[in-house]
């Protein structure tokens, strides 16, 4: 009986459920499929919280999405890049499917030239970083937290 | 002023630097180049000038018309240029007995401002004896090894900085001329290789910021075309003079990406290649930046 529990825990896990059904383990960045410029559903089974996306979204050692993009409605930061479209906005322009997948890897999107870094992949690199080798800029929920917060840019 | 893309460093000096005022509203614009005009000691640079047909960039700007005139001033005056401290010391280097040859500089090169007149503005350049073109730290420290039997400095001393400074001033004013045909073909190439490669977690490349978005600002900094027509330069986030190779390195480690090797063949070849594209621009050497 014991054994035959162990087993379905074990099942349950690796289709990435967890028993209680509460939280799931976020998918794998390498599992992140970008299907027709979209990418459908969370990557943590969770809905991001718009508040904590606001503090990615200008923090430097996070998303820093400000170094590269203006957003009008961050009037507190005093700097705001110009490598970027303005984001004012951009809720009207793609929905959330589409800026999930341009969250987690912005060249698929935009082509390997964009600037724009890809947030959520762990391969593919040239000559990172020891400390950052093999790991994304973002966890997935923080990617939906971002993605939570740019759905209030509208 | 800090560069940091994604790093904490960035934010806390811009006030300082006197942009605040620039930059008071969300969505303030240097857009692009001032049209300021460096003239030290009578004498105007040239900080801008056409760029060659087919080139990558139209209009070549030094890095000086990107700075606000806070930064820029610093560099009008001599005597408010920080990095002449280390000129005045290169100059007492210059004719410093060191190493058992019993010789300085000075034995050998007379008088600099004659001698070393347009050194700087031609490096890196083709060295025969070493098969492959050398820096200037390279061609001093080549110098005090094989002539003066002296300890090689190293790349980012206080020394070797005072030195390329001080002849790099004997190059003041005069157009960046580097050589890129014949043997230096192959690695004016892999310079451009490396340029043009996108590196690091945030997998960009130089050209990236410093072709597609000069002028632009990426968060507080404000994007220049990437020159090193004034190096070695005072930095005020350094607060000291630096190398061209350090700035290299600066920059990889903000994409986070794994520097080359200061003074290794790759950084040669990235200087050899960079200078090139700034072909005709002023040496400014020690230029001042934020
Ligand atoms: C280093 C530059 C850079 C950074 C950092 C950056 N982006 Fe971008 N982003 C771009 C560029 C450039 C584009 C335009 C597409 C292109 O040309 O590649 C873009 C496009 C976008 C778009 C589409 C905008 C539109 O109006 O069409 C969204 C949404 C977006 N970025 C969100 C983000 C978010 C969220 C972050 C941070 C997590 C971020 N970006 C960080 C450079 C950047
Ligand atoms: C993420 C953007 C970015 C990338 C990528 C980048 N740089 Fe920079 N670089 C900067 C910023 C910001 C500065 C400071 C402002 C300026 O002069 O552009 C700077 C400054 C410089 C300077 C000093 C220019 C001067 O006049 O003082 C040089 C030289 C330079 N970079 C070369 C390079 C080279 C070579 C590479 C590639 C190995 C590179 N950069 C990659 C952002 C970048």
């Amino acid at each position: 009986m014991e054994r035959m529990l162990c087993a379905v825990v074990a099942c349950l896990m690796a289709l990435g459920l967890s028993i209680n059904g509460a939280s799931a383990d976020p998918v794998a960045a390498a599992d992140v499929k970008i299907i027709d410029g979209e990418v459908k559903t969370s990557l943590t089974g969770q809905p991001g919280s718009a508040v904590k996306g606001a503090e990615w979204f200008k923090n430097r050692k996070l998303g820093n999405c400000l170094a590269c993009h203006a957003n009008p409605k961050m009037t507190d930061e005093q700097f705001h890049g110009e490598v970027g479209p303005s984001l004012e906005g951009v809720a009207d322009r793609w929905n959330e499917a589409q800026m999930r997948a341009i969250v987690v890897n912005a060249k698929e999107i935009f082509g390997e030239q964009s600037m724009m870094p890809a947030f959520y992949r762990t391969t593919g690199y040239t000559r990172p970083l020891k400390k950052f080798a093999g790991k994304s800029i973002l966890s997935a929920q923080q990617v939906e937290d971002i993605i939570a917060y740019l759905q209030t840019l509208k | 002023m800090a560069t940091g893309l994604f790093s904490s460093t960035a934010a806390k000096l811009v006030a300082a630097a006197g942009l605040a005022a620039l930059a008071a509203s969300a969505t303030a614009v240097l857009a692009g180049p001032n049209d300021n005009k460096l003239v030290v000691d009578g004498k105007e640079y040239v900080t801008k000038l056409p760029g060659p047909e087919g080139g990558p960039l139209k209009t070549i700007y030094s890095g000086w018309n990107f700075r606000n005139e806070a930064t820029q001033a610093m560099q009008l005056d001599d005597f408010d240029n920080p990095g002449f401290v280390n000129v005045e010391t290169g100059e007492q280097l210059w004719s410093a007995v060191d190493g058992e040859a019993g010789k300085s500089c000075a034995s050998c090169h007379n008088d600099a401002s004659e001698s070393m007149k347009g050194v700087r503005a031609q490096m890196p350049k083709w060295n025969e004896k070493a098969g492959k073109p050398l820096a200037l730290e390279q061609v001093v420290n080549a110098c005090r090894e094989t002539n003066m039997k002296a300890k090689p400095w190293k790349w980012e001393s206080n020394e070797m900085l005072s030195m390329t400074a001080f002849i790099g001033s004997h190059s003041r004013g005069m157009p960046v001329n580097v050589k890129t045909d014949g043997p230096m073909k192959e690695w004016w190439q892999k310079g451009k290789d490396i340029y043009y490669k996108q590196v690091g977690q945030l997998d960009m490349s130089c050209a990236g910021c410093h072709e597609q978005n000069f002028g632009n600002m990426i968060r507080a900094d404000h994007l220049s075309q990437g020159h090193i027509n004034g190096f070695p330069l005072y930095r005020s986030k350094w607060q000291k003079l630096g190398s061209a190779h350090r700035r290299f390195k600066g920059c990889m480690k903000n994409i986070r990406a794994t520097p080359y090797k200061v003074g290794g063949d790759e950084f040669v070849a990235l200087e050899l290649y960079v200078a090139s594209r700034g072909q005709g621009l002023s040496v400014e050497t020690p230029a001042v930046r934020n």
